[in-house]
């Protein structure tokens, strides 16, 4: 497969024969980050927009409408229009809110988001972050979000986005137990937290299929916590609208409001390109034992696009969720993680360290 | 690879920290430049359902659930805890196996316990 180290080599050994001398390392250095953070603002933004075209033409398909259809072939430039509505409208400052925390919040929301998606490989040599504990890493940053979260509602001096923020920090913390001990399972199996590393032992088969029904069971445990983790689906409490106008961000206008969005949209495609790196081989291409030829063809298929793909499959069913399954009771979402999710995915733990203590696993 | 080898995960971190913020801070001051601005009393309120709010808002309130924010304590510490056994399991074998069992059937007798107690119930 097409190693994209090869760039990033190239362009530093560009950097470095620029300028020559060894005391200039720190420039190139600097160049170096400033290129990765525009790289990274650009896909955060792409994927965002291809996410909300996505999210609305899907939810339309389901509910056999058309979706957006006037702004471009097929409604492809909705989203720019949207984008450059939402950054024109006026940022309404309150009386009553707490300044401070106020305009702290999208800060929090965004800032963890984007520290996850350069945590992501999204080909073989093309990976930002790449701690030893790479995984680990990931979860403790998505928690961080919830305090964004915690603070908007908290901050905006309004009962309903109170009580929203309340419900989604219940939410998210009970659900990141599961979703902690799902990837937990496959830690197990691989025994490695390196991200780089998860993806390479599953060369010669996706986890999903070689730790047989433990890393199934853990599969679907990580997709129902994912939905609860993103808000999302049938788990959308924190923004019920019928309920609570529209949760913790209903005191949010303008582009305030767009960040909370943009943010909801990123944690969809980071929780399934998790959800791909860990169960669905990541950017390893899917090959067949003994199909010789079949496998030719998939190793021509770039790493980058196995790995796009997948993700988007893991959000195409967590969006089909969202519009297919009526929502949840706080109490029965609570009950369904302490009383369900949570002993299965514990009993779930010990059967895969059963498996792996005694070598029973491919 | 080797390049982002050089210049270190803590930076590409604080790199990645950096560009969070700076797209917060960019993307307002575009809005701040280019949205109207208009000033009325009215607007400076609370939205909140349409109708005047009333009372504070800032209040303390019951929240139905504080009780799994103290489990929740418990168990997300026990994750961490598992998870340098995880890592090491394979090296371990049988042993292993037995150690962390003891570690979790006392968790799961504690939550067990909650469980019994009524904790897990909607209050």
């Amino acid at each position: 497969m097409f190693d994209f180290g090869v760039w990033t080599s190239a362009i530093n050994d560009f950097l470095v024969g620029l300028f020559h001398n060894p005391q200039y390392d720190w420039l190139v250095t600097l160049i170096e980050c400033v290129i990765i953070g525009v790289l990274v603002l650009l896909t955060y933004t792409v994927l965002a927009l291809f996410y909300i075209l996505y999210e609305r033409k899907l939810c339309a398909w389901f509910q056999c409408r058309l979706g957006p259809m006037r702004v471009g072939k097929w409604g492809l430039l909705q989203v720019f229009a949207d984008m450059f509505k939402i950054l024109i409208k006026e940022l309404i400052s309150l009386k009553n809110t707490d300044k401070f925390l106020f305009k702290l919040a999208p800060y929090i929301v965004i800032t963890s988001s984007v520290t996850m998606l350069a945590c992501l490989p999204w080909g073989r040599g093309l990976q930002i972050i790449n701690f030893n504990i790479g995984i680990f890493f990931v979860l403790a940053v998505s928690s961080v979000g919830v305090l964004g979260i915690l603070l908007a509602g908290w901050a905006s001096n309004n009962k309903y986005t109170l009580i929203g923020a309340m419900r989604s920090g219940a939410q998210m913390i009970s659900y990141e137990i599961s979703l902690g001990l799902a990837i937990l399972t496959i830690v197990l199996l691989a025994g490695t937290m390196n991200i780089n590393e998860l993806v390479l032992a599953q060369e010669d088969g996706w986890f999903i299929f070689k730790g047989h029904i433990p890393a199934i069971i853990a599969f679907l445990i990580y997709v129902v916590a994912a939905t609860a983790e993103t808000n999302r689906g049938p788990f959308d409490l924190p923004e019920a609208e019928h309920e609570l106008t529209a949760g913790y961000h209903t005191e949010y206008s303008g582009i305030h409001f767009g960040f909370f969005y943009l943010a909801e949209y990123l944690n969809l495609f980071i929780v399934s390109g998790i959800a791909s790196l860990m169960f669905l081989g990541g950017w390893m291409p899917l090959h067949i034992a003994g199909w010789e030829q079949f496998n030719a063809v998939m190793d021509y298929i770039p790493s980058i696009v196995w790995f796009v793909l997948k993700a988007f499959f893991i959000s195409y069913i967590i969006i089909w969720f969202k519009w297919t399954f009526p929502r949840v009771r706080i109490d029965q979402m609570l009950a369904f993680e302490w009383k369900y999710l949570m002993p299965l995915s514990l009993v779930n733990i010990v059967v895969m360290a059963v498996l792996v203590a005694y070598n029973w696993h491919f | 690879m080797d390049l982002l080898m050089q210049i270190g995960n803590g930076t590409l971190a604080i790199t990645a920290v950096l560009t969070g913020i700076g797209l917060v801070f960019a993307a307002l001051l575009i809005a701040k430049l280019i949205s109207p601005k208009s000033y009325s009393v009215k607007k400076g309120e609370a939205y909140e359902c349409g109708i005047p709010t009333r009372g504070e808002s800032m209040i303390q309130f019951k929240a139905g659930y504080y009780i799994f924010a103290i489990l929740f304590l418990i168990f997300d510490v026990e994750t961490v805890f598992l998870y340098p056994w995880a890592v090491v399991m394979k090296d371990l074998g049988p042993q292993g196996l037995l150690c962390i069992g003891i570690f979790l059937f006392v968790l799961i007798m504690g939550l067990a316990y909650a469980w019994r107690k009524g904790a897990l119930k909607w209050a």
